[in-house]
């Protein structure tokens, strides 16, 4: 008697998820080929939120692009305007007065915890923790843009940094603010770690879910937590500093097995480090102008610059191209998150719908930086 | 046995017990469910140090009489290629047997619709039914993504009945009888000193079958399968989101009645103290709601499988041999040793066992 | 302190293996022949002394006579960078070689200059336009675009 084998015939079907999804961090979408639960390919494909930037940025002052760069990535401002600034000050060789590099220290960094905070919020939300974590967070970060508030009046896209220093001197009231914000994070940090670090249910989520190695994380030039996740000590404060960053004390934390837990670890221990160099950068802050003079129209000599810093989210970096009149030759900017995109396929395949969504949000983008 | 369960001072004869009963539950289920709705969201808020719905009159209590009136007034849409009339049968199938529940769960000494004497038996059975009113929705709404929702619900249902059942043997075996009315009254102390494993077991596992976080996966909206109700609207959808906290409901009350002793209680009425316990084993659910985060769905098979199922033989094997070896010493004496062998068990299980391992192939 | 490289002694050592590939060791940057630019950057990506691994980002820029592609190499091992330049003199199908094959981090960036600019990468996996849909005409940051 023979015995037949019977075959049930499946075959894979392509699914979008997005763009318009609640857990896609803005509009994205993937093409996922689904085997059953488990995904065999997906394709990102972005774009929805290409506004042209580089492309305005060339019919605009030195100066009037800085509203520009504001909204590159929307949730870390302060940081788009550094870099840019920076650029800028190496191709039209500006100084920068010292208490100007000092504010600008403070904003960045002040900025890095904000952004950080929602990058770690969206991931728990994805893992399901339904709003409780993100709802803390937020808690947290009103405290920060109520500083910056105080600073510029603005909540989310600053434009308060100017070529050759910031636009104008930090209030009175801003310091004791700081200083009672900076008794009370790490206090609060130290409640998220209690309530989440070893929660069980997280771990299984996350723990070996997602890896990039390190060898892929250097070839696809990731950058941010990213690429420190995967073990590569490698911080643009540490490995090419700019502005003061070589003053201060601070360590850099990496990850061991590049999945998403680590990197979500990864962001809490930069969050804390960033509160370190606060507090040194508080205690040296220096009086005198905060920004140096400089004409309205900048008109900087021909040629070209990179100026790039460490970003909440990667290797954030201006290239300008000038030719010697009023606006950029060429404007362009190196988003670090769109090239840290570059590897999803990779980390995605293999692993279920669920851990899909858990994968993209450890990685954290804004999508108005990938499509400028 | 109809006339034994009229008590001394009811009226009328059993066809008016039966009408006042019925439209008591009824009103019962309908008002807990709306309580159940706005507690849930105050509470939820609260804990996530924000306020929840406060304006529709005072701390929002008419919070939930706005969602129905939404819910009721919304144009009730059906796919053209769906089989109309399982679609129209879905929804009740899956709320009607949570309120058949409450036919058997005693509000107060004495009272209730139908004494069975297999009261246990029946609420395992009827509460069953309700997973076919998902699969209902699932297969009606023509859509892959509703079945692939309502096929991973089937699956995690049948799962963890097994566990769940196993863990009330051990409170039959200890009340000595299938009558709800009857393992109330053997209650003298509340069975969920005595059976702490069982409690646990038969909580993790009620949580699971009913869909709540950390076990949400079906209502998921970090998804794409948002589930078996994706083609539902009006009072369609009302009924299923009104099902699922009725639901929520019947594990309170039957956890109140089987472990935390029903409506005994000393200083207060007994209709008041089965309400406040079941408010406090529904407050333990949002709570759990609010703090964890989600498992995948094969971890969730796993936890079943590999967890709760092993360790409801165990407890069943422990407590049958309890009651052969000390068919008479009073309870007291058997809560430290359960307590004991609890704790042990889960330790070690939680040793052996890590959610992260449950990599099966769904 | 990532430091940058000499170029002219780069020049020099590239001259010795790869003749006639470097056209002019500017004051930052190093100029190449298009077709010896995957060669040149498999040297720089392999040889043990410079071990360019990581690729930090590749732009281009439309200069009216010619396109400019530049890739800013970066060694994590011994902190060292580097500037690359290729030109393109054809306007009308502008053609070079892709990196993609040495560094992946280039699979999106060519993509956007493709789309943007319209320069051609022989040997990338997957050219499409990449930020604008498929189907738009034209490539915006050419200056003639608007």
């Amino acid at each position: 008697m023979t015995t037949k084998e019977i075959t049930i015939q499946t075959e894979p079907f392509v699914v979008n998820i997005g763009p318009v999804h609640p857990s896609t961090h803005g509009v994205f979408r993937m093409r996922t080929t689904l085997d059953g639960e488990v995904v065999v390919n997906m394709e990102p494909v972005f774009g929805y939120l290409h506004r042209g930037i580089e492309k305005l940025a060339e019919e605009r002052t030195y100066g009037g692009c800085v509203p520009l760069t504001d909204r590159l990535d929307y949730l870390a401002s302060m940081s788009n305007n550094m870099a840019y600034c920076l650029a800028v000050e190496k191709l039209a060789g500006i100084p920068v007065p010292e208490r100007a590099e000092y504010i600008r220290v403070i904003m960045a960094e002040l900025q890095r915890i904000a952004s950080h905070l929602i990058a770690v919020g969206s991931f728990l939300n994805d893992c399901g923790a339904f709003m409780t974590p993100i709802v803390y967070m937020i808690r947290e970060r009103e405290k920060i843009l109520d500083l910056f508030d105080m600073v510029c009046g603005q909540r989310l896209t600053y434009n308060y940094m100017r070529v050759g220093g910031v636009s104008q001197d930090i209030p009175e009231e801003f310091i004791p603010a700081l200083k009672k914000f900076l008794k009370e994070m790490p206090g609060w940090i130290n409640e998220y770690d209690r309530l989440l670090k070893q929660n069980e249910i997280l771990l299984a989520r996350s723990k070996g879910v997602g890896v990039l190695t390190k060898d892929l994380a250097i070839n696809i030039s990731a950058s941010g937590p990213l690429l420190r996740g995967s073990g590569v000590e490698w911080d643009i404060r540490r490995a090419d500093p700019y502005s003061i960053y070589d003053r201060f004390k601070f360590d850099i934390p990496t990850g061991t097995a590049g999945d998403c837990y680590d990197r979500y670890r990864v962001k809490v221990e930069e969050m804390r480090q960033s509160l370190r160099i606060l507090e040194q950068a508080l205690e040296g802050l220096p009086a005198g102008e905060v920004r140096s003079e400089v004409p309205h129209l900048v008109r900087p000599p021909a040629g070209e610059a990179y100026g790039h810093i460490e970003a909440p989210r990667g290797d954030l970096g201006f290239y300008l191209v000038s030719d010697g009149s009023i606006a950029p030759y060429r404007f362009h900017v190196r988003a670090p998150t769109l090239i840290n995109l570059t590897a999803l396929n990779d980390m995605m395949r293999g692993w279920k719908v669920a851990d899909l969504i858990i994968i993209f949000g450890s990685i954290d983008i804004c999508l108005a930086e990938v499509d400028r | 046995m109809a006339m034994q369960m009229l008590p001394p001072g009811w009226p009328g004869n059993f066809w008016a017990h039966w009408a006042i009963f019925a439209v008591i539950i009824l009103v019962f289920v309908l008002l807990s469910v709306m309580a159940f709705i706005w507690f849930e969201r105050r509470a939820m808020a609260i804990m996530q140090s924000r306020l929840g719905p406060n304006r529709v009159g005072p701390f929002g209590l008419f919070q939930p009489v706005a969602d129905s009136l939404k819910v009721l007034i919304k144009e009730d849409i059906v796919p053209s290629r769906a089989d109309k009339l399982v679609h129209w049968l879905a929804p009740v199938v899956a709320f009607v047997p949570a309120m058949m529940v409450f036919a058997v769960v005693p509000f107060r000494g004495g009272a209730l619709l139908a004494d069975l004497n297999v009261g246990v038996l029946y609420v395992v059975a009827i509460s069953s039914v309700t997973t076919l009113g998902v699969f209902m929705a699932g297969w009606a709404s023509n859509n892959k993504y509703s079945l692939l929702g309502a096929m991973r619900q089937i699956a995690s249902v049948v799962s963890y009945e097994i566990p769940v059942v196993l863990s009330l043997v051990g409170v039959i075996m200890l009340a000595g009888s299938l009558s709800l009315q009857q393992i109330v009254q053997a209650q003298d102390i509340p069975f969920i000193l005595v059976q702490p494993l069982g409690f646990l077991l038969f909580f993790i596992g009620a949580l699971a079958e009913i869909n709540r976080a950390p076990f949400d996966l079906m209502e998921a909206d970090s998804e794409i399968v948002a589930g078996f109700n994706i083609e539902y609207s009006g009072m369609k959808f009302g009924l299923f989101f009104l099902a699922e906290y009725a639901e929520a409901l019947v594990v309170a009350a039957i956890v109140t009645t089987l472990f935390l002793g029903g409506w005994r209680g000393p200083l207060l009425p007994d209709w008041l103290w089965f309400l406040v316990k079941v408010g406090a084993v529904f407050f333990v659910i949002v709570w759990i709601r609010t703090t964890v985060p989600r498992v995948r769905i094969d971890q969730l098979m796993a936890l079943a499988w590999k967890f709760l199922f092993p360790l409801a033989l165990i407890n069943l094997l422990v407590t049958a041999v309890e009651i052969l070896v000390w068919p008479d010493v009073s309870l007291w004496l058997l809560v430290p040793v359960n307590f004991a062998v609890m704790i042990v068990l889960v330790l070690l299980w939680s040793k052996l066992f890590k959610l992260g391992w449950g990599r099966v192939n769904v | 302190m990532t430091t940058a490289l000499s170029v002219s002694k780069i020049a020099k050592q590239l001259g010795k293996k790869f003749p006639e590939a470097v056209i002019e060791s500017g004051a930052d940057s190093l100029l190449l022949k298009a077709e010896s630019l995957l060669a040149v950057a498999e040297y720089l990506n392999t040889a043990p002394d410079l071990a360019f691994d990581y690729l930090n980002h590749v732009t281009a820029t439309d200069y009216y006579d010619y396109f400019e592609v530049v890739y800013y190499l970066v060694s994590m091992k011994h902190n060292h960078g580097l500037v690359l330049k290729v030109r393109c003199y054809d306007r009308e199908n502008p053609t070079l070689p892709s990196v993609v094959s040495l560094w992946r981090g280039a699979d999106f960036q060519e993509r956007e200059i493709y789309d943007l600019l319209g320069i051609s990468f022989e040997g990338h996996p997957n050219l499409r336009r990449i930020v604008l849909w498929e189907g738009f005409e034209g490539h915006p940051l050419r200056k003639e675009f608007l």
